[in-house]
């Protein structure tokens, strides 16, 4: 039986808990709005790339297509791209984010490839490691900017795209948060490299003139193409994050109220049995005289 | 008939509105785009954007690296991964 002391202590306690977490879910409330908007002013430029992307895929295929586009020829090792937060407090978020990533890693075993993990945040390391160990390849360490933005999205194409060249892969997937609202952020697995060729979109049929020619272009378009789809990760990374840290720090906030009040009336009720125990002490000390 | 110009980069779109011409930095030679011309892409080289908001007046210079230049049927459109302010 705690003493009422002890209670009392543990309120206080809860309370500063609550404090932490509502001041948590306000500050995350305050950047999901930014995030939201970066995530949206980010989409026009994907839209216009993928579309010249089609057009151009379109028509440069076969042998003369590009590495980055065609593929190795083999689809024997994969490297999945993982994309965690760095910072937690943000509910299922990470660890759904790695149940998606253990899933196809699994698939792919099953299948009877191989695996490798190129990490992106801090909080998918530990548990991806305790599964996968000696699968762990690379990573890419965010946490030390404020808002990861185009430049890390550009060390990070120009890294994998590198280790492409290098051929110690052939098929790169990109796991990352879609951030649907504040309450859903769906993980979402897309193949990076080689690019998926788009549906060839044969549509005006007016001639378009290259300069240089289709290849240059595509050979040029396709770098940028992935380090797009990085850019659009980090960001529906930084939407999700805020989104998921104010919906888990909404309901702690919640939770911590109810225990609260919970608390105050065993306090109160634990109080007035201490008061008639002593009441009931004095009136038969009095009787007995 | 104006020429509609858009300008994008990762982060935003930086510009869309009607102009009388932009001369944009090709990778091989700058050229310049008025309304009707025939569809055309060119990656760009760094280099200046020249912006004509109409005939004669003088040119809105905007800085840009990396990227290119696209001509359709609804104008001009310039994805660049850097714009200078």
């Amino acid at each position: 039986m705690a003493s009422l002391k002890e209670l009392k202590d543990r309120i206080g306690s809860v309370k500063s808990t609550q404090k932490i977490t509502k001041a948590k879910q306000m500050v995350a409330a305050a950047k999901l709005r930014r995030a939201q908007a970066a995530a949206e002013a980010g989409r026009p430029y994907a839209t216009r790339l993928g579309a010249v992307m089609a057009a151009l895929a379109g028509k440069v295929s076969g042998d003369s297509a590009p590495k980055l586009l065609a593929g190795t020829g083999s689809d024997k090792r994969n490297l999945l791209v993982v994309v965690n937060t760095d910072k937690g407090l943000c509910g299922g978020l990470n660890s759904n984010l790695v149940k998606a990533a253990k899933l196809k890693a699994s698939e792919l075993l099953a299948e009877g490839k191989e695996v490798e993990f190129y990490l992106i945040g801090k909080k998918g390391r530990a548990p991806i490691k305790r599964e996968f160990a000696s699968m762990i390849g690379g990573g890419f360490d965010t946490s030390t900017v404020k808002t990861p933005g185009f430049e890390e999205a550009d060390a990070i194409a120009a890294e994998l795209i590198g280790m492409f060249a290098d051929d110690t892969f052939d098929v790169a997937h990109l796991i990352y948060p879609t951030f649907q609202s504040a309450l859903v952020q769906d993980p979402t697995v897309n193949q990076l490299i080689p690019v998926p060729s788009p549906e060839a979109s044969e549509d005006s049929g007016a001639v378009v003139e290259y300069e240089p020619g289709e290849e240059e272009i595509l050979e040029e378009l396709l770098p940028r193409y992935v380090k797009t789809q990085l850019f659009g990760a980090l960001l529906e990374r930084e939407a999700s994050e805020q989104g998921a840290s104010m919906t888990a720090m909404d309901n702690a906030t919640r939770n911590a109220g109810d225990l609260i009040k919970d608390l105050n009336i065993e306090y109160n009720r634990r109080r007035q049995a201490a008061i008639t125990t002593e009441l009931i002490e004095i009136i038969a000390g009095a009787e007995a005289l | 008939m104006p020429l509609h110009f858009e300008l994008v980069t990762p982060a935003k779109q930086v510009r869309s509105e009607d102009v009388h011409m932009v001369v944009v930095p090709g990778s091989e030679g700058e050229f310049g785009v008025l309304e009707g011309h025939a569809p055309f892409m060119s990656t760009i080289r760094d280099g200046a954007v020249q912006v004509y908001k109409t005939e004669g007046a003088a040119p809105e210079v905007i800085e840009v690296r990396g990227g290119f230049a696209e001509v359709g049927e609804n104008g001009l459109t310039v994805l660049a991964e850097h714009v200078e302010a």
